[in-house]
């Protein structure tokens, strides 16, 4: 590793976190139903309760859920290709969900996929600590490439010009060069009111992109003060597979340091890609490992990283592989289908769900959003939603803010109800009763309704509960706790 | 401060009570004037000759209007009440509380519902414009929840339990089957019952009572004045309403195996009637079986039978046509259906009916015969955990 050290660092990377949906759908299973080569492997899918909103969200809770010594950030930069709202603010709910201070700024890049390389970019020069949310949900018509190979997921990297309160060495990596270049030229778009984008010939990409990723990596090396060789592990995300492997190629690292783009287990997620590839790397890198991530979007941006020895001690609190290893590829592709509005089936005969009012989602935001309910000073009741009255005692408006979206519980009672609306009958409903005490009731996502049992451990996620008249209702559900160790388990017992 | 009663203050003298079921020809107004001119036969009396009105509905019409425009009554004074399921009991509760203050010499109260023209399946709501936080449920999801905590608290067989359950819904279509205006007349089978096509939990459909339309009526007057209109009026022994906390969601000692909102209203009505035994003391009672358990819990619930029993007693035909205590004579919410506002009133109709001996020879309980008095009706709206309740008791006899 050549020079680097005399480098100034243009930006440090105080946090970390990925989040891929649970759901897999295996591409074989495209394959059989439209009667064409599916691939191999699977790709991840967001739920039906779930879009980029959502997904950042749970990616900025895991990124900033092992904070201690981290500064809170400032400002959210949320960007997507594909925005749940246009003309409101997306990044609004993820700072609300975060439970964020109102004098902080939240604001969308959306629309294209460099955003994400631009909302990075922005942070960067940001004075204040700012959390990048990236996220996407990548769809295509029936049979197209984009469907099989995308990918949905998203990430959080928290960004910072001092390295936290706490001093020396909290940053796990620093920024140590940033460069890219812009070329104009017809690679991917999707019109404002459609819904699958559209590709020019990939070699024709593959041609355009050669020369502005070779120039920004070169540039990029440059002001870090390296070459080539010094990289220890190439990240090359963008949606033209033929250009990033040409990049790849001719990018002089060596093979064995190019970072693999978990296109079997995960898919080209888009404006996440960068980010999650990212925090994939950092899961399992050293301290004083140099990173060079490539982003090929419109253009190429090239940004270097050098992790630090904080990165020994912290460990994100939901890996990357674990993720990868604990999805479900249970998935019907007609319910893949369904999901994203492209097969219309048949309603239930109820009514067609309300969407939420303003005001009172206004009123009780910090519930809503947030996950806080109030607590009893005289007789510690846990109310939630938030009461002004105590169920408990009765004491009138002696109430504090009680954050329960990070506290796990246990299934006290549940049933499938097969008559409620819902896009993935049945629906399971549960009352889970929290860890230290307090009680709620909700519907659980992510869940077998078959497997599901009382007593089971469940946790908090952040979820898009449905949509009508153009209004997302977001709210949070409860899902099965699951870990490596006991998906394990239950497989060696046939469950 | 205290909750006195109005034991023996009024009497029902006439009361009405349409079929029930899907009533495509009728709408909530014929479904009222069905209802309060049978009430108003039964009593020889004429419209003009009652001087208040209660008019409950969940949800088929609003105001006082909804009845003084069906009836045309002219400018009396007409109230609307609604208490979810509860609804019939509550505007039956208005009219007696109004006689007893003296105000009025003579009240209606009607209760009805129109549930089959919304053409959607189960209940539906329509609540007030919300934050959106409210999990998307059902009744039959909520009630569901009953089961398996019911099963896990007195270890019971969740099979077993299922079988008490079905063993219930035979009883009550057994019932409505000798029943004319109920909305199901056929007896079913066990397996039918156990197997019908899930709902929610461990509910099919047969465990759920039936979405129907229909209309009830009473008429009432001070007890003094009862003979003026019938030989053999109904005296009121007590009224009680209990809205709980709706805390069963928020606190994690409430385990879904009882309504204690039910548990206090029953133990009030039955001071205010000066019951000490019910079972030993009732000779029947309707209570609301919206769905199957919910019977099984009200039977521990009332005081029917001790807590972890009910199960058996179930199978043991405690509560059949036949049995020491009879429940639901009539077939009960799950046979004669459930159109939400008038379940309540319909329930004293067959009080009305089966201690005054109106009953069909073929569904009539033998208690009344063997000397016993008092009826009871419960209503119960809301669910698990936040629910309201009523308990009604009449009598023919004054007490001393």
């Amino acid at each position: 590793m050549s020079g680097g050290a005399a480098q100034k660092p243009v930006g440090h990377l105080l946090g970390y976190g990925a989040y891929l949906p649970y759901h897999r759908l295996p591409r074989a299973e495209i394959g059989a139903a439209l009667g064409s080569r599916g691939g191999r492997g699977e790709r991840t899918v967001a739920s039906y309760d779930e879009d980029t909103t959502s997904m950042g969200v749970e990616a900025a809770r895991i990124a900033l859920r092992d904070a201690t010594g981290r500064p809170k950030p400032e400002r959210v930069y949320f960007a997507t290709a594909r925005p749940a709202y246009r003309d409101k603010t997306n990044a609004n709910v993820i700072h609300a969900a975060l439970g964020l201070d109102a004098a902080g700024f939240a604001v969308d890049m959306v629309g294209s996929v460099r955003s994400g390389v631009g909302a990075v970019i922005a942070a960067l020069d940001s004075a204040e600590p700012t959390l990048v949310v990236l996220s996407d949900v990548r769809t295509g018509l029936p049979g197209s490439a984009e469907e099989t190979d995308g990918g949905d997921g998203a990430a959080a990297l928290l960004f910072g010009r001092s390295e936290g309160s706490a001093g020396e060495g909290t940053a796990l990596a620093d920024v140590l060069a940033v460069a890219s270049t812009t070329g104009e030229f017809l690679d991917r778009w999707r019109g404002a009111d459609e819904q699958s984008s559209h590709v020019w010939e990939e070699r024709f990409s593959e041609h355009a992109y050669g020369p502005l990723a070779e120039s920004a990596f070169a540039d990029a090396l440059k002001k870090a003060g390296i070459t080539a060789d010094a990289i220890d592990r190439l990240i090359i995300a963008g949606l033209s597979s033929r250009a990033t492997r040409q990049f790849a190629a001719r990018s002089g690292v060596g093979k064995g340091a190019i970072v693999d783009q978990l296109n079997g287990s995960v898919g080209n997620t888009g404006t996440a890609q960068p980010g999650i590839l990212l925090a994939d790397v950092l899961d399992r890198a050293t301290p004083n490992t140099t990173i060079a991530m490539v982003t090929l979007a419109d253009g190429a941006t090239a940004i270097i990283l050098r992790t630090t020895d904080a990165l020994t001690d912290y460990r994100a609190s939901l890996r990357v592989s674990e993720q990868i290893a604990l999805g479900s590829n249970a998935l019907l592709y007609t319910t893949f289908l369904t999901w994203r509005d492209m097969l219309h089936r048949e309603p239930p005969r109820r009514p067609d769900p309300a969407p939420p009012a303003a005001p009172p989602s206004h009123r009780r935001a910090a519930y809503k959003f947030g996950f806080i309910g109030s607590r009893c000073t005289e007789c510690d009741t846990l109310h939630l939603p938030p009461s002004r009255v105590c169920a408990s005692c009765h004491a009138v408006d002696r109430m504090i803010p009680a954050p329960m979206a990070e506290t796990g519980g246990q299934i006290r009672t549940l049933t499938v109800d097969h008559l409620v609306f819902t896009p993935q009958p049945p629906a399971v409903l549960a009352v889970i009763d929290f860890d230290g005490g307090g009680r709620f009731r909700c519907q659980l996502t992510d869940v077998n309704p078959t497997s599901v049992a009382v007593g089971d451990r469940v946790e908090m996620t952040f979820r898009k509960v449905l949509t009508a008249d153009g209004i997302h209702n977001y709210f949070w559900k409860a899902r099965p706790v699951r870990d490596v160790a006991s998906q394990t388990g239950a497989e060696s017992t046939g469950d | 401060m205290a909750a006195r009663g109005i034991r023996d203050q009024v009497a029902i003298i006439g009361m009405g009570c349409t079929s029930f079921g899907e009533h495509w020809e009728s709408s909530p107004d014929d479904l009222i004037i069905d209802a309060s001119s049978e009430a108003l036969a039964s009593a020889s009396l004429s419209l003009e000759q009652i001087d208040a009105f209660w008019v409950g509905t969940a949800g088929s019409g609003s105001s006082g209007l909804m009845l003084s425009r069906a009836l045309r009554t002219g400018d009396k004074p007409v109230t609307r009440v609604e208490n979810m399921c509860a609804t019939g009991s509550e505007a039956l509760r208005g009219a007696c509380y109004a006689v007893a203050s003296g105000a009025y010499d003579i009240a209606m109260a009607v209760g009805v519902e129109k549930l089959k023209d919304s053409g959607f399946s189960g209940l539906v709501g329509y609540p007030p414009p919300s934050d959106g936080t409210q999990p998307e449920t059902t009744a039959p999801a909520n009630f569901s929840l009953l089961a398996p905590a019911y099963a896990n608290k007195y270890g019971v067989d969740p099979n077993q339990l299922k079988e008490v359950f079905s063993r219930i819904a035979v009883k009550n279509h057994y019932n409505g089957a000798r029943n004319s205006r109920a909305q199901f007349r056929k007896e079913v089978s066990l397996e039918t019952v156990s197997g019908s096509p899930r709902i929610a939990g461990q509910l099919g459909v047969f465990d759920c009572s039936g979405v129907s339309d229909g209309a009830a009526a009473a008429i009432v007057v001070p007890a003094k004045d009862a003979h003026l209109y019938t030989d053999s009026p109904l005296y009121v022994k007590a009224l009680s309403l209990a809205a709980g906390s709706a805390a069963g969601y928020i606190d994690d000692g409430y385990d879904f195996t009882t309504f204690p909102e039910v548990v206090s209203s029953s133990r009030q009505a039955y001071a205010e009637a000066g019951i000490t035994d019910p079972a030993g003391e009732l000779a029947m009672a309707e209570v609301h079986d919206c769905f199957t358990p919910t019977e099984l819990i009200l039977m521990e619930d009332l005081g029917f039978a001790e807590r972890g029993c009910g199960w058996k007693e179930v199978l043991a035909g405690t509560f059949d046509l036949d049995g020491r205590l009879p429940i639901n004579p009539d077939g009960g919410l799950k046979a004669f259906g459930h159109p939400i506002g008038a379940s309540g009133l319909r329930m004293m109709f067959e009080c009305w009916l089966q201690l005054r001996g109106a009953a069909p020879p073929e569904r009539t309980v033998a208690t009344v015969a063997a000397g016993r008095t008092l009826g009871l009706t419960h209503n119960l709206g809301g669910g698990p955990g936040e629910a309201v309740s009523f308990v009604g008791i009449v009598g023919t006899e004054l007490s001393d």
